[in-house]
């Protein structure tokens, strides 16, 4: 049961990083970028064939950042300079990036077994592996957030945030939504690549399909997060998302324990997004119900 | 400055609506226009061209003898301060006051990675927010959706004028408000304009506020202006005077029940 738990709050320290860039999206942005599904996978693909090439580890991790970036970079293009949109401009990025991933692997799969890993140093201090991919993913995640909480805090950042809340404000106040909404999403989609190569190298492969349906497992971190840790200020926001990546690993481990078929994994993901999404909806029903209880009373 | 304006939507397409027709307006520093018309007349129209929201079609608009007629909206914001006829266009509603009014407060500049709001602004923040009476003051940290809708206005004239603009582009900021709140942020508006002695364009509906407000009044009809006014003359004006001479102008009533019995 211990390895259980050790193992889903290890897998979800490392989905926390792709859920911050899905929160940046979705929530800071206010779009839904389906670029996500492909940079994930993109994130993996370099990381894997850099190292098997013989890079260092950190160095094909960071390289699957950049390549992250680039991905979200396109994305924005499209959207803002040709006008396509946002929810389009992120499944073409994402449909290319399939074609892209498989180039840059040269196969559907890469194996990373008895290879070097960020995690590797860790281990040869005696750690096993549970352990070493824990202690990374905090150090990532704690510097992400500090990382980010300054950024969205300074005079660009902020800009990035208004942009999301409301664009017609924000030009009118000088600033190019254009160029924030394309920093949103690279910054993005770069954190979703870094989440594929570090997850990658703890899982020792990388393979083509693994971003798929990834969106909705960030939604649903995203939404855990806020419904359950949910803090007002910014700093607990990203605090929040880191935690809600890990209950909801820790979730899928334990209906998988109680049996449920690991084929339902996605129907029930998306099942639970759906109603955490539509709960607005029936509070809006529920309420003058409650109301008018008290009007009687 | 606005010269020779012409803005078709739609060109070519049985929807099409010539919606400013030769539209000149040369406006002195200092001026306080108000710019008054019946539903499309052109006026928001007019505002949003000079703002850039949308390109014009022939013609150039010139601010402060610059050309910004090719310029993007972006752009053109570092010398414009604009407020909106709904109060949530203004703002960005899930930041705070402070945050809204820091953005306001770069208007123009370069935006880097230095803190968003430093402590020093925060006081003048303080101040002007204490200067607009409407108890803000003490609110600086509080999201801008928990606002009123007249709060949000003053707030957003607050922040359109923050950074003194060379032009103050009011687009029917009143409209959305109830009587008593349009009243207040009207008065608002007027102490602003005066104490920063702003160019301000105003658009309105009713011909009350257009008479009482501002030194000088135009008025659009179908595209054109057809009437500017200005000095002892418009000091004169009335409401039923003014409905007079646009029957004339026009040779129509003036079709806005909105304006008739505001």
């Amino acid at each position: 049961m211990l390895d259980i738990l050790m193992g889903a709050i290890s897998l979800g320290l490392l989905w926390a990083v792709m859920t911050i860039g899905v929160f940046i999206t979705y929530r800071i942005l206010n779009i839904a970028d389906l670029t996500v599904e492909g940079s994930i996978a993109m994130g993996a693909a370099i990381a894997a064939q850099g190292i098997t090439m013989g890079m260092s580890p950190h160095a094909a991790t960071l390289l699957a950042l950049i390549g992250g970036m680039t991905a979200g970079l396109v994305t924005g293009l499209l959207h803002t300079q040709l006008k396509i949109p946002a929810l389009l401009s992120g499944i073409l990025t994402m449909i290319a990036l399939w074609s892209i991933n498989l180039r840059i692997m040269g196969k559907a799969n890469i194996s990373l077994l008895r290879m070097n890993t960020v995690y590797t140093q860790l281990e040869t201090l005696g750690l096993d592996k549970v352990y070493a991919v824990i202690i990374i993913g905090l150090i990532v995640v704690f510097a992400l957030i500090t990382c980010l909480y300054w950024f969205f805090g300074t005079e660009i950042g902020s800009a990035i945030r208004a942009t999301g809340s409301n664009p017609h404000m924000v030009r009118a106040q000088g600033i190019n939504t254009n160029t924030t909404i394309i920093l949103g999403l690279i910054i993005s989609n770069g954190l979703v690549a870094l989440s594929g190569a570090l997850i990658a190298q703890s899982q020792s492969y990388s393979d083509v399909q693994m971003g798929t349906g990834s969106i909705v497992i960030g939604l649903a971190s995203v939404i855990i997060g806020e419904v359950l840790f949910g803090k007002k200020n910014f700093y607990g926001r990203l605090i929040s998302l880191a935690l809600g990546a890990v209950t909801y690993r820790i979730i899928i481990a334990l209906v998988l324990k109680m049996g449920m078929p690991a084929n339902d994994l996605k129907l029930f993901t998306a099942i639970t997004v759906a109603v955490a999404l539509s709960l607005p909806v029936f509070k809006q029903y529920l309420l003058p119900l409650r109301k008018s209880y008290k009007g009687v009373e | 400055m606005v010269k020779d304006v012409c803005k078709t939507f739609h060109p070519n397409t049985v929807n099409e609506q010539i919606a400013l027709y030769n539209v000149n307006v040369r406006m002195r520093e200092g001026d306080f226009i108000t710019l008054i018309g019946g539903n499309g007349a052109g006026k928001s129209t007019l505002l949003n061209c000079v703002a850039g929201v949308y390109g014009v079609d022939r013609g150039t608009i010139l601010i402060d003898n610059s050309d910004v007629t090719r310029l993007p909206e972006h752009k053109r914001a570092a010398v414009l301060g604009r407020v909106f006829q709904d109060p949530m266009m203004g703002t960005a509603a899930n930041m705070g006051i402070e945050e809204n009014l820091a953005l306001a407060y770069r208007r123009g500049l370069r935006r880097g990675l230095k803190w968003g709001i430093t402590r020093r602004e925060r006081e003048l923040y303080r101040e002007q927010l204490k200067w607009l009476g409407l108890g803000l003051e003490d609110r600086l940290n509080d999201k801008v959706g928990l606002l009123s809708g007249g709060q949000r206005q003053a707030l957003t004239l607050l922040m359109a004028t923050l950074k003194k603009p060379k032009l103050l582009l009011l687009d029917e900021h009143t409209a959305a408000l109830d009587p008593k709140t349009a009243q207040k942020v009207l008065e608002i508006t007027e102490r602003l304009v005066k104490e920063n002695n702003l160019t301000t364009l105003m658009v309105t509906h009713n011909m009350r506020d257009a008479i009482k407000h501002g030194n000088r009044l135009i008025m659009m009809h179908e595209g054109r202006i057809i009437l500017d006014i200005e000095g002892e003359e418009k000091k004169k004006l009335t409401v039923e005077g003014l409905l007079r001479r646009f029957g004339r102008i026009s040779g129509e009533e003036f079709a806005n029940d909105r304006a008739l019995l505001s």
